[in-house]
C-alpha cells in the first residue's frame, strides 16, 4: 500500500478518535472542578440539605430543590407526550391511510426542529396566561406550562421512534390477530404494542432524557427559584436553569460560586448519561427478538 | 350491548381519538406560528434588521445578532464537516469490527444524548479558559461543532451504507485503491445524503443558545464582528434576553426576532429535505 494511503487512514481515524476525547473531557472538566467542590462542601451536605442559595449571603448547597425542579418539569412533559405521542404512532401505524402518514409525520416533525428558546418565548407569552385564565393562582413562571411545552416539543421524538419500533414488528403478526377477528384497536393494542414494547420504553426513556437536559424552555417559563417542591404552579428551578443564570452573572472564575455549576452539570450529567445506557442495554438485548 | 359491538365501539372511539392526538401537534405548531407573526410581524422592517442594539426597544435591532449566528453558522461548518465526515468514513469504511469500533459506536451514541448545556461547560473549560479564546466566535463555534458531530457521523455512516458493495468492486476491480475508491466513487455517490445530514445538523447550531450563553457570549454586543476572536451574540441568545424583560416592547421584539431565526432555520430544513427527495428520486441502484 502506498503511503499517502496510510496517512489519509491515519487522519480519518485520528477524526473518529477525537469523539473519545470529548467524552474523556467532558468527564474529566465535570469531575476536576466538582472534585474541588467537594472539597470545600461535603457530598453529604450537597445531597442532604434541602435549600440551594448558593448566590446568597447565608449560603446552602442541597441541589435536591434542584433537582425535584428538573423532575417536576419532566414529569409533567412525559404525562403530555408520552399518551400524545403513542396515540399518534398506533394511529398512524394502524389506523391512518398511507397518503396521511407520508403527509403528517414530516410536519410533525418539523414541531422537533424548532429553536427551543421560541418554544419558551411560547409558553411564556401564550400558554401560561391561557391557563391563568382558568387556574386561579397559577404564578407567572410555573412548572406546569414549560412542562407541557415542553412535551410538546418531545411528542415528535416518542412518536416517530414508537412508530418505528410498531412498525418493525413482522407483519404475520397482525395478520394473526386480524384473523382471529380482532378490532384494530385490539390488534393494536393486544398484539402491537406490546411486541414493540422495547422499542416504545426506549422512546420514552431517550424522551426523559432530552427533557432533564433541556434548558431554554425552563430558564424562560419556569423561573429562578430554588424549592423543594412538587407544586407545579409556582416558580421552581431547573438544573439547566441555574447554569444558565449563572452563566449570565459575572461569577468570577475560580471562585466556590463557579465550581457550583460543574457540580450542577455532573449531577445532569449522570442522569442522563444512566438513561442513555440503559435504553443502549434495552436495544441490544430485544433487538432481534422477532427476526 | 353485545361484547363484539363494544370491540367496534371502542375501535372507532380510538380512532377518534388518534385523530385528535395528531391534529393536536399540528394545531399547536399553528397556533403558535401564526401568533408569532400576529405579534412581531409589525416590528419587522428594515432598520430592525439593519440596527445595533439598543435599551430602548423601538430602536433595538438585530445587526449583530443575525451578522453573529451567520459567523458562527459558518465557523461550525468549516469545522465540523471536515472532522465528522471524516469519522464517519473511517468508521464505516476502515474500522475492522473489533473492540475498538464497539467503543467508537457506543461513544457516539452516548455523545449524541449527553445535553447542550454540558457541552457549554465543556467549551467554558477547554476552548475559554485552557486554550485561552475567551468568549469569542471561535470558541462558541468549536463548542458547537463538538455539539453537532455525533449528528453528521451518524449521517454520513447512514449515506455511505447506502452506496452498494458492487460500485466498491467494480472501483477495486479497475486498479483503484482503498482511497481513490472512496473519494471517486462513494463519497460522491452518496454526497447528497451526507449533505441532508450536515445542514440538519447545522440548522440545529443555529437554534442553540445554552451552550453559548454558558461559554460567556454577551446579549449586549454594538458592533459587528469583524473576525473570529471577537465577542458575539447570537439571535437565540437575544431572543433570550429580550423575553426575559418585562417590558411587552421587547417581547414584540424577540417576536420579530423569532421570526428571522425561524426562517433560518426552516429554509435550513427545507433544503435538507429537498435534497432528501431528490437522493431519493435519483438513485436508483
Amino acid at each position: 500500500m502506498r503511503k499517502s494511503e496510510k496517512i489519509i487512514e491515519g487522519l480519518l481515524l485520528l477524526s473518529a478518535v477525537i469523539t473519545i476525547l470529548i467524552t474523556v473531557g467532558i468527564i474529566w472538566v465535570l469531575l476536576s472542578e466538582s472534585i474541588s467542590f467537594f472539597s470545600e462542601v461535603s457530598i453529604f451536605r450537597f445531597l442532604t440539605e434541602k435549600e440551594w442559595t448558593p448566590l446568597f449571603a447565608d449560603k446552602k448547597f442541597g441541589i435536591l430543590p434542584l433537582v425535584t425542579g428538573t423532575l417536576l418539569t419532566t414529569f409533567i412533559a412525559i404525562a403530555v407526550a408520552l399518551p400524545i405521542g403513542l396515540t399518534v404512532a398506533v394511529y398512524l401505524n394502524e389506523y391512518a391511510p398511507g397518503r396521511m402518514r407520508q403527509i403528517v409525520k414530516p410536519v410533525l416533525e418539523l414541531l422537533a426542529t424548532i429553536p427551543t428558546v421560541v418554544y419558551g418565548f411560547f409558553a411564556l407569552t401564550v400558554v401560561t396566561p391561557f391557563l391563568q385564565s382558568f387556574i386561579p393562582g397559577l404564578a407567572g413562571f410555573n412548572a406546569l406550562s414549560a412542562g407541557i411545552v415542553m412535551g410538546i416539543m418531545i411528542i415528535p421524538m416518542i412518536s416517530s421512534l414508537s412508530e418505528d419500533a410498531i412498525s418493525a414488528v413482522p407483519r404475520s403478526l397482525r395478520e394473526a390477530a386480524y384473523g382471529m377477528g380482532s378490532t384494530r384497536y385490539q390488534t393494536a393494542f393486544g398484539v402491537m404494542v406490546p411486541a414493540a414494547s422495547s422499542g416504545i420504553v426506549v422512546s420514552v426513556i431517550l424522551a426523559i432524557s432530552r427533557a432533564v437536559g433541556e434548558t431554554m424552555i425552563v430558564a424562560i417559563a419556569a423561573g429562578q427559584q430554588p424549592r423543594l417542591t412538587l407544586n407545579p404552579l409556582v416558580p421552581i428551578e431547573t438544573i439547566t436553569t441555574y447554569i444558565v443564570q449563572v452563566s449570565l452573572g459575572d461569577v468570577p472564575h475560580g471562585s466556590l460560586e463557579y465550581k457550583t455549576i460543574f457540580a450542577a452539570g455532573i449531577t445532569l450529567f449522570v442522569f442522563t448519561f444512566t438513561l442513555n445506557n440503559i435504553s443502549f442495554w434495552i436495544r441490544k438485548k430485544f433487538q432481534e427478538k422477532y427476526d | 350491548m353485545t361484547n363484539s359491538e363494544y370491540n367496534r365501539y371502542k375501535d372507532k372511539a380510538f380512532q377518534v381519538f388518534g385523530i385528535c392526538c395528531t391534529f393536536f401537534g399540528l394545531v399547536v405548531l399553528a397556533i403558535f406560528l401564526v401568533d408569532i407573526l400576529i405579534e412581531g410581524m409589525g416590528r419587522i422592517n428594515w432598520e430592525f434588521i439593519t440596527s445595533l442594539p439598543s435599551r430602548r426597544a423601538l430602536r433595538a435591532g438585530i445587526l449583530t445578532a443575525w451578522t453573529g449566528t451567520l459567523w458562527i453558522l459558518v465557523l461550525t461548518a468549516v469545522i465540523a464537516i471536515p472532522l465528522g465526515v471524516a469519522a464517519g468514513v473511517y468508521l464505516e469504511e476502515y474500522a475492522r469490527k473489533g473492540r475498538l469500533s464497539n467503543i467508537l459506536e457506543i461513544n457516539i451514541s452516548n455523545l449524541a444524548g449527553v445535553p447542550s448545556i454540558i457541552y457549554g461547560l465543556l467549551g467554558l473549560e477547554i476552548f475559554v479558559r485552557q486554550m485561552q479564546l475567551g468568549a469569542s466566535l471561535l470558541a462558541g463555534a468549536l463548542t458547537l461543532s463538538l455539539l453537532i458531530l455525533p449528528i453528521i457521523i451518524v449521517t454520513t455512516r447512514e449515506a455511505i451504507k447506502a452506496v452498494p458493495r458492487s460500485i466498491r468492486d467494480a472501483s477495486f476491480a479497475l486498479g483503484a485503491s482503498k482511497w481513490q475508491t472512496i473519494w471517486r466513487q462513494v463519497l460522491p455517490a452518496s454526497v447528497g445524503g451526507i449533505m441532508t445530514g450536515i445542514i440538519l445538523a447545522l440548522s440545529r447550531a443555529v437554534g442553540e443558545a445554552a451552550p453559548l450563553i454558558v461559554i460567556g457570549a454577551l446579549a449586549y454586543v454594538p458592533f459587528v464582528a469583524t473576525g473570529p476572536m471577537e465577542e458575539f451574540t447570537v439571535l437565540p441568545i437575544q431572543i433570550f434576553n429580550w423575553v426575559s424583560r418585562p417590558q411587552a416592547d421587547f417581547l414584540i421584539n424577540a417576536a420579530a426576532a423569532i421570526i428571522i431565526l425561524l426562517f433560518i432555520t426552516f429554509l435550513l430544513n427545507g433544503v435538507a429535505v429537498y435534497l432528501r427527495y431528490r437522493q431519493q428520486r435519483k438513485v436508483k441502484w
